[in-house]
Order: C-alpha cells, then sequence, then structure tokens
C-alpha cells in the first residue's frame, strides 16, 4: 500500500500549490486528481472541435507567492495581455472605456474625477485588505496560535488610513455596492460595470448588503506585477494549469489524475489515508482536502467521526452558484459596435440591470436580461479557436442554481436570454455561432465537483469569510479531526484561479501550529 | 387544540385521578404539563416510598423514538456510553455533551429492539437529536404524548404488581418487560429515580386510568398512595440523583459561559467509553481530561439538621469554593444530607475545612449559621432490597 508523508486531495490550483510547497520541504506528498487533468477551474478543455477552453478564463488572483514559489514563469506563465481594458458596453456604441483609476471613450469627462477620487479610496482599503489574503486567519480565542504581532501590525496598517479615511473605512466596510456607486457617480455605464464586478461568482446583487467588500477583495488581487490587473496567459488558462503541474512534478509531487476519492480513512480518530472510488488505497499522515468542504467533510468523512454542531455548520454553510458560463464558436469576429476586441466586454447597462438580473434567480428563475462578462481570447492570439474563426467566452449572470422548471429548461432558456442580449449590443452574433455551450451552476458543479455550482466552494460573503470560511473552527485549515486538513476555496480567502488558500494551508501545516 | 394559549399547561392523561387525589392542590409546571409538588402530606407521601407502595405521574417526562438501521451507530454517537453492550430488553443511564463536551442532558436509554430505542430525559432536544442524524439512516420522533407512564416505587411495589397478576420476579433491575394489560400490553421497566426497589410503568394512554386505578386497588393493603414532586426529590437526594436544570444547567441553555459542564464536573466520566470509537464531544472531553476540570460534584453529610439548598460553601470559613444544589435533611439517614458543586481541588485534597453557611428563617428572621460540611460518597441511601432479584416480599 503507497504509503506518503501528505495526501493531497484535488488538483486545482489550491491542490498543486498546497502539494507543491510541501513537497519542496522534501516531503513525500501525492496529489489525486479525479478528473482526467489537473487545474480544476483552470483546466483546459474543448467545448467544441479546435476550441479550447476553461471554466476560468481571466486570470486576475494568481499569488504572487504561488507564481514565485512555484517557479510558474520558469515552467512557462506567460501573458498574451498584461492588462486588459475593460470597455462597458452601450447600445447606441458609445462605449466607456475603464482601466483601473482611468476612463476614456465617450462621455468619460463627466465621471472622471470623481471616479477617480473613488477608486483611489476604494484601492487605499483594498491595499490595507490585501495582506490579510496571505494569512491564516485568526481565531477568536485563546492559545490557538494567532501570529499577534503580524495581526497588530496589519491592524495598524488599518489604523493608519488616517482619521478622515479610517472613519469612511468603517461606514463603507459593510455597505452595499450599489449605494456608493449612485452617491458618487453619474454613468450608467460605469456604475453597471462596477456593480458586476462586485457581484461576480457571489449569490448578490448590488442591492444586497455587504456587497462592497466582494470589490474590495477584487481590488485586492494583483497580477503582473499591478494591482487588480486583468490578465491573459497565453494558451489560455489551460497553459496556468500545464505550469503549475510541471512545477509540482519537479518539486516531486506524485500525481495521479482518474483517481477520484470515495473515502477519507481514519484509524484511532486520526485522518489516516484515502480509498479511491477504485478500491486503491493510500496512507499518509496528514490528509489534506483541496475540494469543497462540504464535500469532503459531509460525503468523504462522514458523520461518525465529527460532531453534531460542527457537521450541522458546515453542512448549513451556503454554496449557491449564479454564475453560467457561455462559450460560442464563431465563424468570424463579432461586432461589439467597434469596441475593441481585446479587451474585456462588459455587458452590464447599469445598477438596476444587475440588480434585476438577480432578481430572477431569487425565484428560481432565469433572469430576461443576464448581464455578461465577456472575452475573444481567439483576437488576442491563435490556438483557441480554428484558423479564421472566433472563440467568444463570457461569464453570465444570473443563472438560478435551482431553477424552477427543471435543469433543461432553464439552460434553454438562459441560452436564448444571453443570444438576445448579445444581439443588443454586437447584431448579427447569432448568425455568427456554429456551436454553443452553456454550463449552468448545476452543470459546473457535475463537471468540476464545485458544490452548488460555486466557484468558490462555498460562497464567498462577508458571513463567510476569514475567520468564519468555511466555519470558526476549521477557518485555520485544520478540522477537528487530527490529520486532516483543508486547503481549497472554501477556506480563505476564497477562490477564483489564486492558489493562496492552497499556499496558507500548506504554510501553516509547515508551521506546526494548530491541528493534531 | 386550537386554542391552547388558554390552557398555558398541558393535562396528563391521569389529571382526573390525580386532580381528586390532590387536595391540597399544589401543582407546578413539569416541562409543560401540569404536576402535583404535594396530594395531601408530603412527609407520609415520602414514607410510602420508603416503606410502602407510592405512584407518581411520569408522563410529562420527554421521550423520544429512535428508529432505524443506523440506529445502533447513531446512538454511539450521540452518546459517552456504548450502546453496543445494551442488550435489547435493557436499559440503561447515559448523557450526551454538545461538541465542546458540555452536557446537553442526562436521560435513561430503553432498547426495545435491535433498531428499536426510546430515550426518556428531562429537556426537549427534538433539533439536537435531528442535527445529530445527519448522514445515519435514523428516525428520530417525540413520542411524549403516545405514552402514559407511572412510577411504582417502594419496597412493597414488587407485591403491588404481583397482586394484579403481573410476573416480575425474575425482571433484574435495569431491564424491562411486556406483559398484557387492558388493550394492549404493559412495560414494566425495573428502573426509578428513589434509589429504592421500583419500577416504571408504560402503557397506552387508552389504558391510562384502568391502570392508575388498578394500581390503588391492588396496592391498598400496602399503603399505596400518590405521590408529588416533593416527596420525590428527598428521596433522589437520597439516592444522590442529578436533577437537569437543579443540578446543573444544560450546555444548550446556559447563558453564562461559565455555567456549563462536562461530565468529569459532574461525577458522570464514569460512563464514558473511550474505546468505542468517535462521539460527540470526545476531542473536546480528552483534552479536558488530560488538563484537569474545574468543578467537581460532591455528595456533602452537614452538621445539624437545617436543610441547606442553595447555599454558599466556604474553605476555612472565607473563600467562596463552591456552592449547594440540593439538600435535605434525610429523614432514612437520620442525616443532613446535599449535593453541590465544588472547585477542585476542594472537593478532595482540600476539602477538610469546609463551612456551609445558612441564613435559617425562624419566625420571620434569618439567622445566619456556618455549618460543618464534609464530603461523602452518593449514593447516601443504597438498600440490598432495591437489587435483590426475585424481590422481596414486604
Amino acid at each position: 500500500m503507497p504509503s506518503f508523508n501528505h495526501i493531497v486531495i484535488g488538483a486545482g490550483p489550491n491542490g498543486l500549490a498546497c502539494a507543491t510547497k510541501l513537497a519542496q520541504t522534501g516531503a513525500r506528498v501525492c496529489l489525486l486528481e479525479a478528473g482526467a487533468a489537473v487545474g480544476g477551474g483552470a483546466a483546459g478543455y474543448e467545448f467544441a472541435p479546435g476550441y479550447p477552453t476553461s471554466l476560468a478564463h481571466i486570470l486576475h488572483a494568481l499569488d504572487t507567492r504561488v507564481i514565485s514559489g512555484m517557479g510558474l514563469e520558469s515552467h512557462g506563465l506567460a501573458y498574451v495581455s498584461r492588462d486588459l481594458d475593460t470597455v462597458a458596453l452601450s447600445e447606441d456604441g458609445a462605449h466607456l472605456t475603464i482601466n483601473g483609476a482611468a476612463l476614456s471613450g465617450d462621455g468619460a469627462k463627466a465621471d472622471r474625477a470623481v471616479y477617480e477620487a473613488l477608486h483611489a479610496k476604494l484601492s487605499e482599503f483594498a491595499r490595507v485588505l490585501a495582506p490579510f489574503k496571505a494569512l491564516t486567519p485568526p481565531r477568536i480565542a485563546r492559545g490557538v496560535g494567532n501570529p499577534m504581532v503580524k495581526l497588530a501590525q496589519l491592524g495598524w496598517g488599518i489604523r493608519r488610513l488616517g482619521r478622515a479615511n479610517f472613519r469612511e473605512f468603517l461606514r463603507m466596510i459593510l455597505i452595499n455596492v450599489a449605494d456608493v456607486l449612485e452617491d458618487d457617480l453619474s454613468d450608467d455605464r460605469l456604475r453597471g460595470a462596477l456593480a458586476f464586478d462586485a457581484t461576480l461568482g457571489a449569490w448578490l446583487g448590488p442591492r444586497s448588503p455587504n456587497s462592497l467588500i466582494l470589490l474590495l477583495n477584487r481590488l485586492a488581487n494583483s497580477a503582473a506585477g499591478k494591482a487588480a490587473a486583468l490578465t491573459l496567459p497565453a494558451g489560455g488558462m489551460g497553459a496556468v494549469s500545464a505550469a503549475m503541474q510541471k512545477a509540482a512534478e519537479a518539486a516531486g509531487v506524485t500525481l495521479h489524475c482518474n483517481s477520484k476519492v470515495a473515502q477519507i480513512l481514519v484509524q484511532n480518530d486520526r485522518a489516516c489515508g484515502v480509498r479511491l472510488e477504485n478500491g486503491d488505497t493510500y496512507m499518509a499522515q496528514t490528509i489534506i482536502s483541496a475540494i469543497s468542504p462540504k464535500t469532503t467533510l459531509l460525503d468523504l468523512v462522514g458523520p461518525a467521526h465529527l460532531d453534531t454542531e460542527f457537521l450541522r455548520r458546515i453542512r448549513s454553510a451556503k454554496s449557491r452558484g449564479a454564475a453560467a458560463r457561455l462559450h460560442l464558436a464563431l465563424k468570424s469576429a463579432p461586432d461589439f459596435r467597434g469596441a475593441d476586441l481585446k479587451s474585456r466586454l462588459l455587458v452590464a447597462p447599469g445598477v438596476n440591470a444587475v440588480e434585476n438580473a438577480f432578481n430572477a434567480v431569487k425565484y428560481g428563475e432565469v433572469p430576461d436580461a443576464p448581464v455578461m462578462e465577456i472575452t475573444l481570447p481567439s483576437a488576442h492570439e491563435s490556438g483557441h479557436a480554428p484558423e479564421g474563426k472566433h472563440q467568444l467566452s463570457a461569464i453570465v449572470q444570473f443563472a438560478p442554481h435551482a431553477p424552477k422548471d427543471g435543469l433543461e429548461a432553464a439552460r434553454a432558456q438562459m441560452l436564448a436570454n444571453s443570444m438576445a442580449m448579445l444581439e443588443r449590443f454586437a447584431p448579427g452574433i447569432g448568425k455568427l455561432v456554429d456551436h454553443a455551450e452553456l454550463l449552468m451552476p448545476q452543470d459546473i458543479e457535475a463537471r468540476f465537483g464545485m458544490v452548488g455550482g460555486n466557484w468558490h466552494h462555498g460562497e464567498l460573503a462577508v458571513e463567510n469569510m476569514l475567520f468564519l470560511r468555511p466555519t470558526y473552527d476549521a477557518a485555520q485549515y485544520a478540522t477537528p479531526l487530527p490529520g486532516l486538513w483543508l486547503a481549497g476555496a472554501g477556506s480563505h480567502p476564497g477562490g477564483g484561479i489564486s492558489g493562496a488558500a492552497g499556499w496558507n494551508a500548506a504554510t501553516r501545516i509547515l508551521s506546526g501550529k494548530g491541528g493534531a | 387544540m386550537n386554542q391552547h394559549y388558554k390552557q398555558p399547561l398541558q393535562r396528563s392523561v391521569f389529571y382526573p385521578r390525580m386532580e381528586a387525589a390532590n387536595v391540597l392542590a399544589e401543582w407546578g409546571n413539569w416541562g409543560g404539563y401540569i404536576s402535583a409538588l404535594a396530594y395531601d402530606d408530603p412527609e407520609m407521601e415520602y414514607t410510602a416510598i420508603r416503606n410502602g407502595a407510592s405512584v407518581y405521574d411520569l408522563t410529562p417526562m420527554v421521550k423520544y423514538a429512535v428508529q432505524g438501521p443506523d440506529a445502533l451507530a447513531y446512538l454511539n454517537r450521540l452518546t459517552v456510553r456504548n450502546v453496543a453492550r445494551l442488550a435489547v430488553g435493557a436499559v440503561h443511564y447515559t448523557i450526551w455533551c454538545d461538541d465542546a463536551g458540555k452536557i446537553l442532558d442526562d436521560g435513561t436509554l430503553f432498547r426495545l429492539a435491535e433498531n428499536s430505542f426510546l430515550i426518556c430525559c428531562q429537556e426537549r432536544h427534538l433539533p439536537w437529536l435531528s442535527d445529530s442524524a445527519i448522514g445515519y439512516n435514523v428516525t428520530v420522533a417525540e413520542v411524549t404524548e403516545n405514552i402514559a407512564a407511572l412510577s411504582l416505587q417502594g419496597p412493597c411495589s414488587a407485591n403491588v404488581l404481583r397482586k394484579m397478576g403481573f410476573a416480575i420476579d425474575t425482571l433484574k433491575p435495569f431491564r424491562m418487560v411486556d406483559l398484557p394489560f387492558e388493550s394492549g400490553n404493559l412495560r414494566i421497566s425495573r428502573t426509578g429515580f428513589t434509589g429504592d426497589l421500583g419500577y416504571e410503568l408504560w402503557c397506552n394512554p387508552a389504558d391510562a386510568l384502568a391502570l392508575w386505578d388498578g394500581l390503588m386497588e391492588a396496592g391498598a393493603p400496602w399503603g399505596i398512595r400518590p405521590i408529588g414532586t416533593h416527596a420525590l426529590d428527598m428521596a433522589r437526594i437520597e439516592a444522590g440523583f442529578i436533577i437537569t436544570n437543579m443540578d446543573f444547567i444544560p450546555a444548550d441553555q446556559a447563558l453564562r459561559e461559565d455555567r456549563v459542564r462536562s461530565p468529569f464536573e459532574l461525577a458522570l466520566d464514569w460512563m464514558i467509553d473511550w474505546d468505542k470509537g468517535h462521539f460527540n464531544g470526545r476531542r473536546a472531553l480528552l483534552a479536558e481530561k488530560a488538563k484537569g476540570s474545574r468543578w467537581a460534584l460532591v455528595g456533602l453529610d452537614i452538621e445539624g439538621n437545617v436543610s441547606t439548598e442553595g447555599s454558599i460553601i466556604y474553605h476555612d470559613k472565607k473563600h467562596e469554593v463552591g456552592h449547594i444544589t440540593a439538600a435535605v435533611w434525610s429523614p432514612t439517614t437520620k442525616r443532613n444530607l446535599a449535593i453541590a458543586q465544588l472547585e477542585r481541588p476542594y472537593d478532595a485534597a482540600k476539602s477538610g475545612n469546609l463551612w456551609v453557611e445558612v441564613y435559617a428563617l425562624r419566625e420571620l428572621q434569618y439567622v445566619k449559621l456556618m455549618l460543618k460540611a464534609t464530603p461523602t460518597k452518593r449514593p447516601f441511601f443504597n438498600p440490598a432490597r432495591r437489587r435483590a432479584t426475585p424481590p422481596g416480599k414486604f
């Protein structure tokens, strides 16, 4: 029976990052992946012959510690765009281009000054919050190994915003994003774009309480050396996965794909191994799960080894996905009324447009006019579509995680409504479509194992962040079951193609603090 | 039942007989039911427990049926004892804890069949029991109202049952038997809360009044009488038994952080089976076992004859070290008894200089007493007749 120091379950970005960091210490690490290839949300697959894609399509949160610690650039990570513009599309062709604090395009002047000030303020808040992402969340208890000096430094960093900004920070930290946008800005295109960004991947509308903090969370990311930048990796997300796989293998990680774990084995009240669906077993001193906390604890461990209240909290944790994925194989380039196809295109014409699109999913319905984020990877480089053709990749919101009319009808309606929306902004696009794939949250759950189709493996919301992610007695990556750790997006700081949770978990495991 | 708010306390099926017998009209609230505190003379009622036969309405006791293929695994995870060692037809006393290893309640667990159990306890726990069922093929249902129950206690209780025609001579303590009665069966378990020979009788509510009347008629030669909670409380203290929400606060109801108690702190750790696998709170309890506990529950023997309910305990008459949760001047042992919680190590290593401060009310004036207290083993009263099989013919 193969035996290792560590077994990591799930070879998404977090599993790869965690396994690599552990293996770099010389430990024997086994990484088990249910799918045929590594990468999870970054894994490449073809949605139509000659059209490769992946669940995630923009790289903006990959942790800098992961990039340097895994040597990803030496293993092939490169960018085809290091700093995507965002274009807030308009139906009349008067588009607004946004890049960081800069606005350009038709009518950009009106909000330029107030937006610069708002962007500066929010970026400042994001800057002082960003270091928390690289930290094991503190626990509100004594004697649990909290990094008190580090926490004091970070707390002092927030306090040093200055009296006025600190007051603003406290006023705004739990506010809804719509109030902020409507207070300060007048341009619906800009307000729609920011409302969209705040709620992307969340089960929240812009008028839901606490929605601003998700925008801050997004602004706290950095990519290609720039805060809050959006990048496209050369070769698509699949290339990021490939680089991470090479780094893991270079560190000595033993990787097994097509190895779905059916059970976490427990002996003498300690997780000691795993049994695969095919019956194979692997043993290790620590078992680290980078898949959903719910799947890990409810299904792979089960109630016999866990306490009632803990398990109830894990089961009750919200994990509703509201994002659908749309892939179109196009005969030729679409025309978004002249918008630069090498930018990130947003169909989000106003705060209310985003809010209305969210309203429907509360009742299990498909929105009439969904909002969406679009990239055309084929506009940047070859390899994303056959010669002369194009690929459109979109995240469409909001899709009901529990459609009242059933999945098939909802998927068909979501595709129809998405195409109708696209037609408004890119007339004639429907005639260009050779093939379309639309993944509803349930499809995403079935294909990628993300519970509820939520790509954070549990909703990222203020009541589910930091020391409450996934719940307080598992928020420091150790679980109550000795020998079992969490390292996936369901742990702090959440998902996206980031690797931060996996890196943090490995750091915590190696520190010797927590767990047993 | 539509206008239940007009009757805030429920009436047990035995209420017509209880009301007729309760000449003092002393009633209390037990778990939402009207319960008799005393019928005509609490001292004589107590005497019936120890010298004759007594009947107490147990119907308000909260009861849960646990059934299904995973019932045993479920109960082993829920409670601290090893349910695999509980035979069909047997009963054991048990406790269950929250994740932090603090006690939620105690109760008795009846194994009715291989996969069918009954939990009897003081407080209501359906949310906890249901949450605990996540992942188990088991059903949990409250059946409090489906079962009418009486406690028949006292040295002559076996004779009363014999006279009614029930063959109970071979029934051992903590065992039960189903015997034909009226429309169905009467379940007789040799259990009780008095520390004496006694039985608990469980029947279809439709047969409840027939059971009451049958007992009163058959028991007349032995002076059988209904008893209230006051008399039962005297007996249970002599037996050293504790009651949820009187001797400890259940963890899910405690508002103050330091009110919760672990099995170690209520001297119930003897029940824990560390080797049966995981059970709820096990990891927290292992940690407490290694680290030590703050509180201890002890029996006290106190000088004099003034009962000491609710009194504070001092070490060397100066430092507060605990408090009394139950006390009685015991007519049977002729001792002044108490159940107390003491901060460690005043329960053992430093137990030599303990004093109870009592404010004794004497004709409208309190008199302050400092009474010497000595930890002593429980039960304070434990007669051989409680265990004898066949039971004695007194």
